[in-house]
């Protein structure tokens, strides 16, 4: 891994990017000890606004606690990848919702749509999982936190009661991984 | 959150938003009296520290205003209890008659404000620096200021707990000024064992029952040792002018003596209030001075510039007023430029004119957009001619 690498959720407040941020930051400094910071920006709706969270994760010391570099966007919905596409320089990996994000990503980008909502909703069961899904998914697409972390980080951080449901959607994610991205798992080797 | 990491003996390794390390911080300090109205950005002080304080014997009161807050941590911290309220822009606005209340009866308490865009209701979501000068000047009249700024987690809980040390030390009012981003993001945090950090308490007189007692009447360092209520001790508490008793007076004498002696107990003991960080300003010919989060993007636009070969250095004020004057114009020392970034439109760059005079042009990077400063911006005010 680079010094810095450089992480932005986007989509809707409820879709559970804030916590999604919150645990991978958490798998990469507490369980991994790496230095991370999470921040992140919404409006005064407590959902249905846009919402953004973004991560940090370096082995050195994190200056600026805000993404200027993006390394991985997700997005989860249009108007997310409408507006965040055009930050990232051609060396990112986008992730995108399929259902929720029709646009198509440009090119230049190494990208990965799929339908992450979807799995929450019918392949888990439970829509409010589709952040972990999203974890799962980035997890085993890029490595930037190893897996046991991420799943003690998750399983730290969820509702009692619910962390069967929250391991099957890491898994559901990691599974969309290799369905919907072999292309750049292939690539990476 | 089932452990009371305050009360371990070990430290306790987490991972909090700024917001939760400063409830932390006073938690540790002794602070066991929150009354606040919720306000974001600072609305997690409040909901954390109504969970956190019946568990510990303390009181939580959710107020039906911000002035009535103010008026219940002043008059809780009377009874002797360390007190706490957590605002933002417009309730700091609300809270100012009793701010100055609390600096006129000389009763410690903390008051933290978490900045956003203002003026008015503004922007609640989005950072903001441009409180600053409301910190320092915001009750009338002439009146000591300690404000404070954290930039990282850890600085958030280690701050306020130094805001309760000046408080109960100076007998005044305290302002911890966070901006949105460091009270919302999040870091790991390794909070000190209960012995490792340092508790200021209140002075108190040595007195037995009967012996008189003038609550407002001070030994050398100006500070008066302060009785709590319901010790045995009555006596009577007012924002009018009061001489020694505290009972109001009018005598022009007295009044001279009371106004600047509350100045002057701030002002004589400044250099123990005096918190700051220099980052590669030995020979910085390109002097950054930068406070709460937009220090962090100072600091990368200094290694940038560095890494161009441009001697550039980060001075940092922790605590923003009283201003660490003369540490700002020796970290100048070899400047030529002074850069001065803040999410407001110059109100601490003002200051640091005033510092520096005109030999030292200051260059103001101001951004008033409710997005953070990037690096970049920073960068081309220290690389610009």
């Amino acid at each position: 891994m680079s010094k810095r690498y450089e992480i932005r959720l986007a989509g809707l407040g409820g879709q559970g990017l804030v916590l999604a941020g919150v645990i991978l930051a958490e798998a990469a400094s507490i369980f991994e000890n790496k230095n991370a910071v999470q921040s992140q920006s919404y409006g005064p709706e407590s959902r249905g606004g846009a919402s953004k969270s973004e991560v940090i994760i370096s082995d050195e010391e994190i200056d600026y606690p805000k993404a200027t570099h993006i390394d991985l966007l997700l997005c989860l919905t249009d108007a997310a990848a409408e507006k965040y596409l055009k930050d990232c320089p051609e060396t990112a990996l986008v992730i995108a919702d399929s259902d929720l994000v029709p646009s198509a990503i440009p090119e230049k980008f190494r990208s990965v749509k799929a339908p992450i909502t979807r799995l929450a909703r019918e392949t888990v069961g439970k829509e409010f999982v589709t952040n972990i899904v999203a974890l799962g998914l980035i997890q085993e697409l890029t490595g930037i936190v190893g897996l046991p972390a991420l799943e003690k980080a998750v399983l730290d951080r969820v509702p009692k009661g619910t962390e069967d449901l929250n391991k099957r959607a890491l898994e559901v994610g990691r599974e969309a991984a290799h369905e919907y991205g072999a292309h750049i798992l292939s690539a990476k080797g | 959150m089932s452990a009371e990491a305050t009360e371990k003996k070990a430290p306790v390794i987490k991972f909090l938003a700024g917001n939760e390390a400063c409830m932390e911080g006073a938690l540790a300090a002794g602070c066991r009296f929150f009354a606040g109205y919720p306000i974001s950005p600072s609305s997690e002080i409040a909901e954390k520290m109504s969970g956190r304080l019946p568990k510990l014997g303390g009181k939580f009161i959710q107020m039906e205003d911000e002035i009535a807050s103010m008026g219940a941590i002043i008059g809780a911290s009377l009874a002797g209890a360390k007190t706490m309220t957590a605002t933002s822009g417009p309730g700091f606005s609300l809270m100012q008659e009793n701010i100055g209340y609390a600096m006129m009866a000389e009763v410690p308490c903390v008051v933290v404000n978490v900045m956003r865009g203002g003026p008015s209701t503004g922007n609640p979501t989005g950072p903001s620096q441009s409180d600053v000068m409301q910190c320092r000047w915001g009750t009338h009249g002439d009146h000591p200021a300690i404000v404070l700024s954290p930039n990282s987690i850890r600085e958030a809980f280690d701050t306020t707990v130094q805001c309760f040390n000046f408080a109960e030390q100076f007998r005044t009012c305290v302002v911890l000024a966070m901006d949105e981003i460091v009270a919302h993001m999040r870091e790991k945090i390794v909070i000190p064992a209960k012995e490792d950090i340092k508790i200021v308490n209140r002075k108190k007189p040595d007195l037995k029952p009967g012996d008189p007692y003038k609550p407002y009447e001070a030994d050398a360092s100006l500070i008066p040792p302060m009785m709590n209520f319901g010790e045995g001790f009555r006596y009577h508490v007012t924002g009018l002018d009061h001489d020694a008793t505290g009972f109001p007076s009018g005598a022009p004498d007295n009044q001279e003596i009371l106004h600047r002696r509350l100045v002057d107990k701030v002002e004589m003991h400044k250099d123990e209030l005096f918190l700051f960080e220099n980052h590669r300003t030995e020979d910085a010919e390109v002097l950054v001075v930068a406070y709460g989060s937009t220090s962090r993007s100072a600091k990368r636009a200094v290694e940038e510039a560095r890494a161009q070969g441009i001697k550039a250095g980060l001075f940092r004020p922790i605590t923003l007023f009283p201003i660490p004057e003369k540490q700002i114009a020796q970290a100048a020392g070899h400047a030529k430029k002074v850069v001065v970034p803040e999410m407001n439109l110059g109100q601490y760059r003002l200051e640091v004119e005033r510092i520096l005079g005109p030999a030292v042009p200051v260059v103001g990077v101001h951004r008033v957009n409710g997005e953070p400063i990037a690096p970049s911006l920073i960068l081309s005010a220290i690389v610009g001619g």
